[in-house]
């Protein structure tokens, strides 16, 4: 069922934010403390916000269960594309090709304390994003099936 | 070239294999069904492949070690790192490829008799995922070499594993042996991260050899080894720990089954390691090696004589799985016993080790053989329970010839692998304490009884009406069954060339713990 | 002393949770009892991790000083999101089991004897 109005649009208002703050601790993963894991995680919550406020029939409109797998596969596989490219560049797996390279994520940092290079540590950040929209589809999954499992329907 | 550049990342290979078809398992069967099965086995022949190959390469040439994100795999210490080998660090010796080889084996014909076997089941994308990241879990644990990688790759051993025991909701029954499942292994993957812990905090380090190399055995390292027994008894499923067992084998699909017979053993392999390479030289080989050969002992004992009254065709063999695990413990037991003295170990400590070790890789064949075709029978008469089953033989010839390979081996009886090994087991034995080997003959003849029972019960008889359907199993099951009885078989009758060519250097290499830590920090240890 | 609290406290942890796990017959305070000794094995991975006057090893703005090895805090975060997915599983199994049998008890679940 849907809660009240007041519930309902704060939680629309909301929602961005989360989202929007989620994606911060994730892109900044190699500088602050968070990363992929916990800025997923946040992410995550904002769907738990939506699933509080509006009834179940309209998120399930919204978020399907397909498109939640799929984003958590896209993830997965980014993470490993990531570690294989490595090896297919003749080094080792999980070697860290990007850092120092100039191209993306590859400025070099001295070593010490520093202001925070967001376009620095090569494939670490490649792998937060990677990790982030992982959870982000694992948890919306797991909180889906916890959903439908409540309701007493569809299973698993 | 191409295979230049295989040959040097197999130890990677070896995960990213499995690990890649996990991930775009589901992918693949949102394409098409066939296309998803062909996948599947697709990725598990490559992963055997890539085992066969690394057991090559270690067998040949030596220790392979695989260092995560340097710049080549052979360079484990990097240069600013003042001689600490931090990054995760694969060391696969002789003994790890031993614990490989034999689960992408069963693996492959698990996969191979899954895929008709669970045909009539939903939600196989998952399913298939699962297996795949539960061999993920299992090859990590056999070849990491660092503690806390350890404890990751049991966690997603007995994560993939809970899920698939319960993946046969029907009834509840099989949630209820996955909650019970998921709950002792979770207990004993944090007891596990708590003598890590204890480690980190002594040597500053999560890498086996360099613990090992500083091994001093005080009071936490004493704590620590208790606690990493427990919990990987708990996890191999010997007494008195093993009350998951029969549940969890009895309500899992039985592909499933076959395959958490390996996952025990991968913490079995995890005992073996921690005693050997973790302790070794420090520890009081004499009360450590009796404390395992009395685990040995009672686990033969009492899972033999649970297996007797039971009903459920699945649960009577679970109880042999622990009845069994008590061969390999009691084996190693005795060669760990004896471990100090070079004569006795020259005379029978040695070919004890063997006999155990030779035991582990017979075991998941042929008890892997057994649970296919407990579950060949539960696919086609729909129920596990022997009161009810009889007269099957007269139309599932294949499943019953295979059935008998796999009684008699896990019996002992030769031509087949189990007796190898046993009898090895038993020679050793009696010439370190005559009367544990009198007790493992006794087992064995007491397993021996119980399978007559149960093949006379499932096959014997007349054709009963309410099996008037039963036919003989598809191909693909079949196929998975022979797999493991051709194995079964050629194990049987060339035990010396598999003893020559696995189980030795694995030995060894257990033994050895100077080399395996020179493997890692480089020169002599 | 002071600095012995953090792993008394993780050990008291731990033992409540255990206790909890075998004393209670609610599956899901079983649960819970898990999730504590998880927790106290955290606190106890990351107090072992602590040195005198450390900083976080986080070297964006960092004020300078010694820094705490941060092995210990990424075990401690690997283990954190084992026990998400642990815990996750866990509460799904105790949801079916629940909609199957109609009770959470462990006296009356108990199926699987023998």
């Amino acid at each position: 069922m849907n809660m009240s109005r007041i519930v309902r649009s704060t939680a629309n208002i909301l929602f961005p934010f989360i989202l929007v703050f989620g994606f911060y601790i994730i892109v900044h993963g190699h500088l602050t403390p968070g990363g992929g894991f916990q800025g997923g995680a946040v992410a995550a919550t904002g769907f738990v916000l939506l699933l509080v406020a509006f009834s179940p029939d309209i998120i399930r409109d919204k978020f399907s269960f397909n498109s939640m797998k799929y984003t958590e596969a896209l993830g997965l596989l980014l993470f490993i594309i990531t570690a294989f490219v490595a090896i297919a560049l003749g080094t080792t797996f999980f070697f860290n090709w990007l850092a120092n390279g100039g191209i993306i994520f590859g400025e070099s940092v001295a070593f010490g304390a520093n202001p925070g290079i967001l376009n620095s540590a090569g494939t670490i950040p490649l792998m937060n994003v990677a990790v982030g929209i992982e959870v982000i589809g694992a948890m919306g999954l797991i909180i889906m099936y916890m959903l439908s499992g409540i309701e007493g329907g569809n299973k698993e | 070239m191409i295979t230049g550049w295989i040959m040097e990342n197999l130890p990677a290979l070896l995960l990213a294999v499995p690990m890649l078809g996990a991930i775009l398992t589901p992918l693949v069967g949102k394409v098409s069904e066939k296309g998803r099965n062909a996948w599947v086995l697709l990725v598990s022949l490559a992963a055997l492949c890539v085992a066969a190959l690394l057991t090559n390469e270690v067998l040949s040439s030596g220790t392979v070690i695989y260092t995560f994100g340097a710049g080549t795999p052979a360079s484990a210490i990097p240069a600013d790192s003042g001689g600490l080998p931090f990054r995760i660090i694969f060391t696969v010796d002789a003994m790890s490829v031993f614990m490989a080889i034999s689960a992408s084996i069963v693996g492959f014909a698990v996969t191979l008799f899954s895929i008709a076997g669970d045909s009539k089941m939903s939600g196989k994308d998952s399913f298939y995922a699962l297996l795949l990241l539960m061999q993920v879990g299992i090859l990590g644990m056999v070849c990491t070499g660092d503690m806390f990688n350890f404890f990751v790759f049991l966690e997603i051993n007995s994560l993939a594993g809970a899920a698939l025991v319960a993946s046969r909701v029907d009834k509840g029954y099989a949630v209820e042996a996955g909650l019970k499942y998921a709950v002792l292994s979770t207990l004993g993957g944090l007891l596990v991260l708590f003598a890590v812990g204890l480690f980190y905090g002594q040597y500053d380090a999560l890498n086996m050899a360099v613990i090992a190399d500083s091994m001093q055995f005080g009071v936490l390292d004493k704590i620590a080894l208790v606690l990493l027994l427990v919990a990987l008894a708990m996890k191999s499923g010997a007494v008195p720990m093993h009350f998951w067992t029969p549940d969890a084998y009895s309500m899992a699909p039985s592909s499933v089954t076959a395959f958490l017979v390996v996952a025990s053993q991968a913490s079995l392999y995890g005992v073996f390691r921690v005693v050997f390479t973790l302790y070794n030289v420090t520890l009081d080989y004499a009360t450590i090696g009796w404390i395992i050969i009395i685990l040995g002992v009672l686990s033969m004992f009492i899972g033999v004589t649970m297996a007797i009254p039971q009903k459920d065709v699945k649960r009577l063999m679970a109880y042999h799985a622990v009845s069994q695990t008590g061969y390999m413990l009691l084996g190693v037991g005795v060669g760990l016993a004896v471990l100090g003295n070079a004569a006795m170990m020259d005379a029978f400590g040695m070919t004890a080790m063997e006999g155990g070790l030779f035991h582990i890789i017979n075991h998941a064949m042929y008890k892997g053989l057994l649970f296919l075709t407990a579950g060949a029978i539960f696919y086609q008469a729909g129920t596990r329970n022997l009161n009810k089953l009889g007269g099957l033989g007269h139309e599932m010839k294949w499943t019953m010839v295979f059935f008998i390979i796999g009684a008699l081996a896990i019996a002992g009886i030769p031509p087949f692998n189990g007796f190898a090994s046993k009898l090895m087991i038993y020679e050793s034995v009696f010439m370190f304490s005559p009367i544990l080997s009198i007790i493992a003959m006794v087992v064995s003849i007491l397993t021996l009884a119980s399978f007559v029972k149960v093949f006379h019960s499932m096959f014997m008889g007349p054709k009963l009406p309410e099996y008037e359907g039963v036919r003989e199993v598809p191909r693909y099951m079949l196929a998975g069954m022979g797999i493991l009885a051709l194995l079964v078989i050629l194990f049987g009758v060339f035990p010396q060339q598999v003893v020559d060519f696995l189980i030795t250097p694995a030995a060894t290499a257990l033994v050895d713990q100077g080399s395996y830590i020179a493997a890692v920090l480089g020169g002599g240890a | 002393m002071i600095y012995n609290l953090p792993f008394i406290a993780a050990g008291l942890i731990i033992i409540i949770g255990i206790v909890m796990m075998v004393t209670k017959k609610n599956l899901i305070r079983i649960v819970m009892g898990l999730a504590l000794v998880e927790a106290g094995v955290n606190l106890f991975l990351v107090a072992t991790g602590y040195i005198e006057n450390g900083i976080a090893p986080i070297f964006t703005n960092s004020p300078g000083g010694e820094m705490v090895f941060p092995t210990v805090q990424a075990m401690t975060l690997t283990n954190i999101v084992i026990g998400i997915a642990t815990t996750a599983l866990l509460l799904s199994f105790v949801m079916i089991i629940y909609k199957k049998y109609g009770t959470v008890d462990v006296d009356k679940t108990g199926r699987l004897k023998g």
